[in-house]
């Protein structure tokens, strides 16, 4: 809608620019961005403006306002990583996903903040500070919550946005941007699309250039897409899709931008609902809406099976195994001698190697390595890491049967209840955390497959409850296809922002209206 | 059972990171825990899968330069360097062992 609006001219891509950087500062208190560019972006809006006057927009993300996370490399823009490490590091280059956006047009605003690494399920673990759900300043919570009886503070109530990818779903979930760049590789885009009621895209393994997001994983990292609707999620993804010469773990298959068909027969559909999702720790709530989701896919005539996935639960054990063992590899690269931080420590290599890491990195990130450096010892290689490889292999298998039984889809929660309070949240450790907040997103990154979280419902509480479609490899068409007609059904409420000044009622209904395109 | 000091001391060396104090061993002591549930699965006869796009060939380009002399961007972000080299500190030198360094394991 907003394309078609600057294709118009009824607002100009600096106006939304604009707009967009003024509702940022207003957001200040959710800490969703590290770094907002607002120079740069405003040269981005200019000329994307000169473009439309001329009529000759790149396409339909031409002037559109956009969000990366902090683990992108973004040329002449510092680059953190929410890390002592990074600070200060301005990248010589641009990640392949961001160069692509801009070289449609796109408006870059700035850098969105995450957990250290992108190792967390709370975006509460960065060297700058915890990101704030908008959520928790929304209409629909504070009616629900109870009225604190002390202090007028609202300190203590508000909510995390999930993780990792916290600060870009606030990002887009507060409306500063209309699509944030995320990462996933356990759920770190679905988890906060969850919490945030935004749409998180994890896009098969292979389809998207990981050029340019710094690694956690190697073989299960993928850029991920938050937007606020379905379509967008697809635009994007049209604009992102295909090989990369610069990274040899893209497909070379070619890739078709495509449009989604508005569904309206689902009776040739057959969703699966895996039983082991019906996870311990999982809300009654959230039970129930998924019931309910079930249902509606049955009584428009689709066919509802349940199905297996017999090794769900080893998911995270193997995920972190091998997720530990390749950061410790990955986290290598970071000794203080050719970029980052460094360490005054002057009295060998090593010394300065160890200080600059000790100085550099969070005790999440450091936990990690020391795991995976256990793990990939020798005497242990066998008996951890090749174990759990052979575990991810029955992981993928247990998708590939269900998928070969004729399923379509499966559809499950994302996670298992709705966002935690940070006072609860902060009680038990990273580690912990994510370990109960990965469970239900996990295994799709184990078998590469595509995964997206819809917005569904709004919990007791107030707070937005998302559910999750897993498709089969590269069948993107057909997940976001079942996944649009499933927001079109539910009808997600919008979030209902008091703190947020209104400028110019106008222009912000624009910016409230789900879509871009 | 628990990680001997004289692996902890290895992993420190290996990894060039140190434990800090005895919550950083502990951690290491409970996410070996954790990983012993692996060893409920039985994987008799399963092949180790190292990617998910085992099945298909790996895109390899022509070995032609296509980019590079980029010297100048490259350098910009150490912090010591002097003309085209980054500087380092002497090196094969090795880290002192675990009785002569300060490290929390030298408590245990």
């Amino acid at each position: 809608q907003v394309a078609v609006a600057l294709k118009e001219g009824r607002v100009t891509p600096t106006e939304l620019c604009q707009r967009c950087l003024s509702l940022i500062k207003s957001t200040k208190f959710l800490n969703a961005y590290i770094t907002v560019a607002e120079e740069t972006a405003l040269k981005q809006a200019e000329a994307s403006e000169e473009r439309y006057k001329k009529g000759q927009p790149l396409g339909v993300l031409d002037g559109i306002p956009i969000a990366v996370k902090d683990n992108f490399n973004t040329a002449g823009i510092e680059t953190t990583c929410a890390s002592n490490m990074l600070r200060g590091y301005i990248s010589p280059y641009n990640a392949t996903v961001v160069q692509k956006l801009l070289d449609q047009g796109a408006v870059l605003l700035g850098k969105t903040n995450l957990d250290e690494f992108a190792m967390g399920s709370g975006s509460t673990d960065g060297v700058f500070g915890p990101v704030r759900n908008p959520w928790s300043y929304s209409r629909q919570y504070k009616e629900k919550s109870v009225p604190k009886s002390h202090s007028e503070d609202k300190e203590p109530d508000w909510v995390i946005t999930g993780g990792s990818s916290g600060g870009s779903a606030a990002a887009v979930s507060s409306f500063t941007c209309f699509a944030a760049l995320g990462s996933d590789t356990g759920g770190s885009t679905r988890n906060p699309a969850a919490h945030c009621g935004v749409v998180g895209l994890k896009p098969t393994y292979g389809l998207i250039s990981r050029h340019g997001l710094i690694p956690l994983v190697n073989s299960m990292d993928v850029p991920g897409i938050l937007t606020r609707c379905v379509d967008d999620a697809a635009v994007v993804l049209g604009s992102l899709a295909g090989h990369d010469p610069k990274d040899s773990t893209t497909i070379q298959d070619n890739f078709k931008p495509f449009e989604l068909p508005n569904l309206t027969d689902v009776s040739k559909l057959s969703i699966g609902i895996p039983k082991e999702y019906h996870a311990p720790g999982l809300s009654s709530e959230i039970l129930t809406i998924w019931s309910k989701a079930a249902d509606l896919f049955q009584n428009a005539g689709a066919k509802v099976v349940e199905v297996s996935l017999p090794h769900t639960r080893y998911s995270i054990v193997c995920y972190h195994v091998l997720c530990t063992a390749e950061v410790a590899s990955n986290m290598a690269r970071f000794d203080g001698l050719e970029y980052g931080h460094r360490s005054n420590m002057n009295e060998s290599t090593e010394s300065m190697y160890a200080a600059t890491r000790r100085e550099g990195f969070n005790d999440v990130v450091r936990g990690r390595i020391l795991s995976g450096n256990y793990f990939l010892l020798k005497q242990n290689y066998e008996k951890y890491f090749i174990k759990a490889q052979k575990v991810r292999r029955l992981i993928a298998n247990d998708f590939v049967k269900v998928f070969r039984s004729g399923v379509d889809v499966l559809l499950t929660p994302t996670t298992l209840s709705d966002a935690a309070p940070y006072m609860e949240f902060i009680k038990e450790d990273n580690r912990t955390r994510s370990a109960q907040d990965d469970i239900l997103t996990q295994a799709a990154n184990m078998a590469g497959l595509p995964a997206i979280n819809v917005p569904t419902a709004l919990s007791e509480r107030g707070l937005p409850v998302g559910l999750q479609f897993i498709g089969r490899s590269f069948q993107e068409k057909q997940l976001l296809t079942v996944a649009k007609w499933f927001e079109k059904q539910v009808q997600f409420p919008m979030i209902q922002l008091e703190e947020v000044k209104r400028h110019d009622h106008g222009v912000f209904q624009h910016q409230k209206s789900a879509s871009f395109s | 059972q628990k990680v001997s000091v004289e692996v902890l001391d290895h992993l420190e060396q290996l990894a060039l990171v140190d434990f800090r104090d005895a919550e950083g061993v502990e951690r290491l002591q409970k996410a070996v825990q954790f990983a012993d549930q692996l060893h409920e699965v039985n994987t008799d006869g399963v092949e180790p899968m190292d990617s998910v796009l085992e099945d298909r060939c790996l895109y390899l380009r022509e070995d032609d330069v296509t980019e590079g002399n980029c010297t100048k961007e490259l350098l910009e972000n150490a912090k010591e360097k002097v003309e085209e080299y980054f500087v380092a500190p002497p090196g094969n030198i090795p880290l002192p062992k675990l009785g002569e360094r300060e490290t929390f394991l030298q408590g245990s």
